[in-house]
């Protein structure tokens, strides 16, 4: 049995955040979504509710996406009030109109944090990640510099580890799980897949100390333990990496007052 | 008629690179921090191409119209990349992996650019490691590797499902280093509208930023566009929404010649489409094949019962019929032409006929569930996720989706186009695929381009620039570019017609797909090419582009994307149409051997087609850049 195409349609009033701009008042509006086949995704809904509001000449709800498949990191709505919405390991991207029940009233939003501000309707302003990965989100190699790849063995549970702390998408869902809007499991994500490898070790210190004085600088929250960013994440990232983290930082800060590390925000290179 | 010089180096095949370097103009270390690069794009080229300038003193503005530049699409690549490292023992080398790559491309690709693409190949992955790329490893605690579609050894590196996704962050890492520390200054939520040539010379951009509307004018010594291939031309693709053409359509408009665009690769094995609201087109991974057999009923009336139903006897296995020695793991374009016959004969299944069965009964009863689930698990679960049907239990259905273009801005062997200053990086050029790209080969050019190549050749044309000669950008060509991109804004915005822009996308790729698609024919494109400017004057007389340009405005983006894409694929079509032969992606129907592979004629197009614009409603130029093979032998392509 081909169960999903004979599946009967799906009605839903969506509740939605609409907001001009930065300093505009927002509120929400209601638009019905009416017959819809059960297998479209989330967006490729709200594709159909703007393609009507334009042609009744209104403006179209503004969202941000891009692949589509949960590995951009671009989608970023709270549905009913969780972002990414009901699912569990999965991007707002991924969710489908089969998850709700006909009838339901579905609130929709963007994430909302003070780090992150709004830009348009559903669209919010991230950059300040980037910013903390521009402090120290990297190892510093000259391009052309590098040994033979396999110059230093790594152990595959480390490596495997790392993988894990990598896979991160950076769409801020963690933030905007918690209530301190804290970005630690970000940070801690970076901070634990290049302090698990060899190549991270030298920059190990000053990497920990400027991307957490960052993160802070950018008015993130801390981390009270809640776990309420592992639950969120699209990629199920666990919360012991902020337990790592946080054992990093104080002992890269320990250190630092013997041995101050050079000023962090220059990446170094040229 | 545009200069199509290649300029490739004399000597040996395996000396060329070496040579070209050892000979090439160099800008002195002093002198690069008077040079200003612009790169425009921040995947896995342009971060890198930034990343490596701005290390070398050059000052490089990045511009991508993501909100951050780890957002690219490079992304979503998931299978690996391919480096001859050969730390397999299995007898890889430079040598193989150049052959594989000419062979794979059917033999219309450049040696040269190709031998070079191999011998850099092997740095990536030291880089990568370096940067702290989480590549999969083997207990002792070296690096594992896996082997890959048209090769015979194990050479491609991978991160999980994730590599492109895991190889963009150390991209990204890097570009953010030099962000960082003030070597490279970006802009994201900007999207290049025009391209602006002074005196024959491309020397800057003008861009619109996404969120405030503000359009800007920026100069530079030297244009970078690494933006990335076009095949949301048709509309639905495995593309992210946002890939555009848009970059390197108006680098076209302002001279920049446009090589092969009919090459494109269509992917056997996507999550067949639903519905006409549908948006993007998912891959599941190749490696099923191993262990499901495809097939479809052998009538017609059954393909929309329960396949549990249908007996064996009236099923009908087609890829082990017709290629019995390949079977399920026919190549690529054979295995997506094979499904698009028998759709085509109305044995489609699923609800709009466009899909053929992936059935894993027999390895479910070879291996258990327990066995199936431990090879392929997660790609299980990605099909219920999005199919809500469980593939344990029912067949899945695929079918082929349009994946990667091949073709792009004509460029040299330095990566520069035929406006001189232009450079084009990565899937956004023509260079080293030919007619096909084999898999894990996408990562590892738009890598090389941007770590390896750049760097070296922008040199060559810097150094005849004098330092601080760069225009200003309030110069008139700056203003004139600027008024073009207002005028065209304006014109979207004025149009206030009754339809979305979705609407018009839509029915463009639909045109694309029949006309264009898997199979061409003469009449399949002759008709194509008289829907495709109806359409085109149907947009802009009847769009409908809400809001203003002022502000954050997602239908004026699509709308002017999906202009260009109105002209772009009338240009595929045209160079589909002149190519009379088939080779890799590009399959004429005329032109086939008896068992279905593609009937090259080396003779007559043993060539680049390089499309030259001659202005709004005339036709284009075709210029043409002999290929000639010096080292290897053009064959027949055979994989039996």
């Amino acid at each position: 049995m081909v169960a999903a195409t004979s599946q009967k349609s799906i009605s839903l009033t969506l509740r939605v955040w609409r907001q001009a701009g930065p300093s505009a008042p927002g509120k929400f509006v209601d638009y019905p979504a009416k017959n819809l086949n059960p297998n479209m995704s989330f967006l490729e809904m709200l594709d159909v509710v703007n393609d009507e509001l334009v042609r009744k000449g209104e403006e179209p709800i503004a969202f941000a996406h891009d692949c589509r498949e949960g590995i951009c990191g671009t989608c970023s709505l709270s549905i009913n009030g969780k972002p990414h919405g009901p699912g569990r390991g999965i991007a707002t991207c991924q969710t489908y109109v089969r998850s709700f029940n006909d009838g339901d009233i579905v609130v929709v939003e963007p994430f909302r944090a003070k780090a992150f501000p709004l830009v348009k309707d559903l669209i919010i302003d991230r950059s300040a990640l980037d910013k903390i990965q521009a402090a120290g989100g990297f190892i510093s190699v000259r391009t052309g510099a590098a040994p033979d790849a396999n110059a230093i063995p790594i152990p595959k549970a480390d490596a495997d580890l790392a993988m894990d702390a990598a896979s991160c998408i950076q769409c801020g869902a963690c933030v905007a799980a918690c209530k301190n809007a804290s970005a630690m499991l970000f940070v801690a994500a970076k901070v634990s897949q290049l302090g698990l490898l060899p190549q991270g070790q030298p920059e190990r210190d000053r990497r920990v100390l400027a991307m957490v004085n960052t993160m802070d600088e950018m008015g993130f929250g801390s981390c009270t333990n809640q776990y309420e960013c592992s639950a969120a994440c699209p990629k199920l990232i666990s919360h012991d990496f902020i337990a790592r983290m946080n054992r990093d930082y104080l002992k890269a800060s320990f250190r630092s007052v013997f041995k101050p590390a050079p000023a962090v925000t220059s990446g170094g290179g040229a | 008629m545009a200069q199509l010089d290649s300029r490739i180096p004399p000597g040996p095949l395996a000396d060329k690179w070496r040579t070209h370097k050892a000979n090439i103009r160099l800008v002195n270390p002093a002198n690069k921090r008077k040079y200003e690069v612009i790169v425009v794009g921040a995947g896995l080229a342009g971060s890198s191409a930034a990343a490596t300038l701005a290390e070398l003193g050059y000052k490089v503005k990045c511009f991508v119209y993501h909100d951050s530049p780890r957002r690219a699409h490079s992304i979503a690549a998931q299978g690996g990349i391919n480096a001859a490292k050969n730390y397999q023992n299995d007898g890889d080398s430079v040598y193989r992996l150049f052959y594989d790559t000419i062979k794979g491309g059917d033999y219309r690709a450049r040696e040269a650019n190709v031998h070079r693409l191999a011998e850099v190949s092997v740095n990536i992955i030291d880089q990568c490691v370096a940067q702290g790329v989480p590549f999969a490893r083997e207990y002792g605690g070296l690096l594992a590797n896996r082997s890959f579609g048209g090769a015979q050894v194990s050479r491609t590196f991978y991160a999980r499902g994730q590599t492109g996704q895991q190889l963009l962050l150390g991209a990204y890492s890097a570009l953010m280093r030099m962000v960082g520390n003030g070597g490279v200054q970006l802009f994201p939520n900007s999207e290049m509208l025009d391209l602006v040539i002074v005196d024959g010379q491309a020397k800057g951009i003008v861009v619109r930023n996404l969120i405030t509307g503000e359009i800007s004018r920026h100069a530079a010594d030297a244009v970078i566009l690494a933006t990335g291939g076009y095949g949301n031309v048709f509309n639905l693709s495995t593309y992210a929404r946002q890939s555009n053409a848009t970059a390197i359509w108006r680098a076209y408009k302002r001279g920049a010649c446009f090589a092969n665009p009919c090459y494109t690769q269509i992917h056997p094995t996507c999550i067949p489409v639903t519905g006409d609201y549908q948006s993007k087109l998912t891959l599941m991974s190749e490696s099923l094949r191993n262990d499901g057999r495809i097939w479809v009923p052998k009538k017609a009336e059954d393909r929309l019962k329960d396949p549990n139903t249908i007996p064996e006897s009236d099923r009908d296995y087609y890829l082990e019929r017709i290629y019995p020695s390949f079977g399920n793991l026919a190549p690529r374009d054979i295995a997506s032409r094979a499904a698009k016959r028998v759709c085509d004969e109305g044995r489609g299944v699923g609800e709009s006929g466009l899909g053929v069965y992936l059935d894993f009964s027999d390895a479910i009863k070879r291996l258990g569930e327990a066995g199936v689930a431990e090879r392929y698990g997660n790609l299980f679960d990605i099909y219920h996720e999005i199919t809500n049907e469980n593939a344990y239990k029912v067949p899945m259905r695929i079918y082929p989706a349009v994946h990667y273009t091949m073709g792009g801005l004509w460029v040299d062997y330095n990566l520069m186009s035929n406006i001189p200053g232009l450079f084009v990086l990565g899937e956004a050029n023509f260079s080293d695929h030919g007619a096909n790209r084999l898999g894990a080969s996408a990562l590892m050019q738009g890598l090389a381009d941007g770590y390896f190549v750049i760097p070296y050749t922008i040199g060559d044309y810097l150094a005849t620039q004098k330092p601080g000669s760069r225009p200003s950008a309030d110069a008139v060509e700056f203003k004139a570019a600027e008024q073009n991109v207002v005028g065209m804004t304006k014109r979207l915005l004025d149009t206030k017609g009754t339809e979305p822009v979705s609407h018009f996308h839509k029915r463009l790729g639909k045109i694309m797909w029949e006309g264009c698609g898997m199979a061409r024919t003469e009449a399949s494109l002759k008709k194509a090419l008289q829907e495709i400017p109806k359409l085109r004057e149907e947009f802009w007389a009847n769009v409908r582009v809400p809001g203003s340009e002022k502000t954050l405005n997602q239908s004026l983006e699509q709308a002017g994307r999906v202009a260009d894409f109105l002209e772009l694929g009338e240009l595929m079509c045209l160079d589909a149409l002149t190519r009379e032969e088939s080779c890799g992606g590009h399959f004429r129907e005329e032109h086939q051997y008896p068992d279905g592979e593609c009937k090259r004629d080396d003779e007559k197009f043993a060539h680049v087609a390089a499309w030259e614009f001659q202005g709004e409603g005339k036709a284009p130029l075709r210029n043409v850049e002999p290929l000639n093979y010096e080292f290897v032998k053009m064959s027949v392509r055979n994989y039996k």
